[in-house]
């Protein structure tokens, strides 16, 4: 009797399941869509790049971090200071010691005080950040209309899309669309959320000149730079990848052995029979 | 052997080694011992990387990114940290769910519930705590508007704020406090898990039938020391794709720029275990009510042992509730969802309803439906 209730409500609740499911996909068709989720700072969102280092198992390009060095030190480094970033990271990574040190050195770094109580200058060395272009914020303000250039250490990691963004904002420039005025001092620039940036457009083809010859079009420097500020985000990327790569793969070994102990423990009672008398 | 008979070692025997367990419970049954796991790794990385922190609003964005780039490893210490909290709450929203699927929370395991309900709230104090510290913008801006929560008490909110913040907005003395008791509260959720085992073995585990557990009961070790380290493997294979292929893909980007009072992020999102309470929370236009409904989200869990109204604990031999469990999930679901968005229709209607839902469901549905299924029980 109280089975047969049981199997009659079977039918509602399908029934019920059912309409939820279609209530589900009704509400799963009206889901946002990206514009629609930062409708208060419309931006476009960035095409995806198929970086080199974007899959599971695949290390920086350290040609292009090299080439994204020198767009930075070039074009960049006027504006952008990387205070996370000491000469010696670099070394390993896209370039000798002897170059580095010989990069370092380029530069007056002040130091101090000595034993006199005098701050001096000396030559740059590993152990030095990258040189800022400004000594303090106001200045960076001051110099730029008002605007902050920000720090471009964690730039790729602070950023949604990262370094897809990164490349769509460097190489998105155009002329704004008839109705959009934009203000002044204000470039126009579709993937930056609101659509005006204060940074104008910094890459035009053959803005630096590249030691290895390689042709330097706003997209390449635009990817270069886009590598070399990811690598900047996350040192740790290629060692990140290699141990995750030793660790699942030990682990995953370790399943098979730890399934066979399982199931041979386990053997007695999963073969058992029982019997009611 | 004969040691583990010895005082002390032979609790370690009465509760891990000779324990009884019902032969019959499955890998569901897992995440108990997975979420103690949780808490050690949470615990035991925490602790290292405390030695490398500093709680200063100068300096701990700073001192997080001389552990990402200076300290050995640091970075994966603080990558498995971070991950750690949303695999802790994966693995507690399983059990939780577990626990609603099989109704564990029933008599005589109701005080295992209340205790366990009491561990999620330290574990939500303790993770919405400990995501200040980083102090990027997120923890900031995410402090500042949870903290203000508690202003919404009638006449004392505004004093009480000013005692929690230690100064008059989120500053160096909030950082100072947060980080001490980001220390503290994992120490009290052991002793908690603790008390929360010890009652559980005074009665024992439930199981997938929700019947008599003592009928066919064999010991921990081997069998369920094995099956639990099996899970294991699954759990940290799982965590290490986090940790070494999308480190950041459960946190936000905003959390890498560094806190600065002057700017307001254009979204204050909170951590994505929190979106489902934090829809509720924005789901009532009304401050106090909004935080009433927030809290309340959470404690009404713990009344299930008194809601439940029928002798039946499982939902094999419960069709309606099943069905009726599966809208719980998708509503949790949709309210994560819709925490997540920004307060524009449709998600406000949506998150409305889905809040109604959720009280309607624990308040109304369940006790009516254990009335039913009692009549249904005794009808002949």
């Amino acid at each position: 009797m109280a089975s047969a209730f049981w199997r009659s409500l079977t039918l509602p609740a399908v029934a019920a399941a059912a309409s939820s499911a279609a209530a589900g996909a009704t509400l799963f068709s009206l889901r946002p869509r990206p514009t629609l989720a930062f409708a208060d700072d419309e931006a476009l969102h960035p095409p995806h790049i198929n970086w080199p280092h974007s899959s599971y198992l695949a290390s920086f390009d350290a040609a292009a971090i090299r080439r994204g060095y020198e767009v930075y030190r070039n074009v960049c480094s006027s504006c952008h200071s990387m205070n996370r970033i000491a000469f010696r990271n670099l070394v390993g990574v896209a370039f000798t010691e002897e170059e580095v040190k010989e990069m370092a050195e380029d530069i007056e770094v002040e130091d101090g005080p000595n034993e006199e109580g005098l701050m001096f200058s000396r030559p740059g060395r590993l152990s030095d950040i990258l040189p800022a272009p400004y000594p303090n914020e106001e200045a960076a303000r001051y110099a730029n209309n008002g605007a902050l250039p920000p720090d471009l250490s964690l730039i790729v990691k602070a950023r949604h899309g990262a370094e897809n963004y990164l490349w769509a904002l460097l190489t998105g420039y155009r002329d704004a669309p008839q109705g959009i005025n934009v203000r002044e001092g204000l470039y126009y620039n579709p993937y930056f959320p609101g659509g005006q940036i204060a940074m104008a457009r910094a890459l035009y083809d053959g803005a630096v000149e590249y030691e290895d010859g390689t042709d330097a079009t706003t997209s390449q420097m635009a990817k270069d730079v886009s590598t070399f500020l990811a690598w900047a985000s996350e040192p740790e990327h290629d060692q990140r990848k290699k141990m995750g790569l030793e660790w699942i793969g030990a682990f995953s070994i370790l399943f098979f052995f730890m399934l066979y102990m399982k199931r041979f423990k386990w053997s007695l009672y999963k073969t058992r029979r029982l019997e009611f008398r | 052997m004969r040691l583990l008979k010895r005082p002390i070692l032979s609790i370690v025997n009465n509760h891990l080694i000779d324990y009884p367990t019902p032969i019959n419970i499955h890998y569901a049954w897992n995440f108990g011992f997975l979420a103690s796991i949780c808490l050690i790794i949470q615990i035991l990385t925490g602790i290292f990387l405390a030695m490398h922190y500093t709680p200063h609003v100068d300096l701990a964005f700073a001192s997080i990114e001389h552990i990402m780039r200076d300290v050995n490893y640091g970075w994966l210490l603080r990558y498995i940290h971070s991950n750690g909290a949303s695999m802790f709450f994966i693995v507690v929203y399983v059990h939780i769910f577990r626990g609603l699927y099989f109704s564990s929370y029933t008599k005589p395991r109701q005080w295992v519930w209340v205790i366990g309900v009491i561990i999620f709230l330290l574990m939500i104090i303790t993770a919405f705590i400990g995501y200040v510290l980083p102090w990027g913008q997120m923890s900031l801006w995410g402090a500042t508007v949870i903290t203000n929560l508690v202003s919404a008490v009638p006449l004392v909110g505004d004093s009480i704020v000013t005692w929690l913040w230690g100064g008059f907005s989120v500053d160096n003395a909030t950082l100072n406090r947060f980080f001490s008791l980001h220390y503290l509260l994992p120490f009290i959720i052991t002793a908690a898990s603790l008390i929360h085992l010890a009652v559980l073995h005074q009665d024992g585990s439930g199981n997938p039938l929700g019947i008599d557990s003592n009928v066919d009961k064999i010991s921990m070790f081997p069998y369920f020391i094995y099956k639990d380290l099996l899970g294991l493997l699954v759990f940290i294979i799982f965590f290490s794709l986090f940790i070494y292929f999308s480190p950041n893909a459960l946190g936000h980007p905003d959390n890498y720029i560094e806190a600065n009072p002057m700017v307001t992020p254009a979204h204050i999102v909170p951590e994505w275990y929190f979106l489902p309470f934090y829809a509720i929370l924005r789901s009532i236009p009304h401050k106090l009510g909004g935080v009433v409904a927030m809290i309340s989200a959470i404690l009404v869990l713990a009344l299930l042992p008194w809601i439940h109204g029928t002798e039946i604990r499982s939902s094999r031999f419960r069709p309606v509730y099943r069905f009726l469990y599966w809208t719980m999930i998708s509503c949790c679901l949709i309210l994560g969802w819709i925490g997540g968005m920004p307060v524009e229709d449709p998600f406000v209607l949506i998150g409305q309803i889905a809040s109604v839902y959720y009280f309607f469901y624990f308040l109304f549905i369940l006790p009516l439906l254990g009335k039913i299924e009692k009549f249904l029980l005794e009808f002949e």
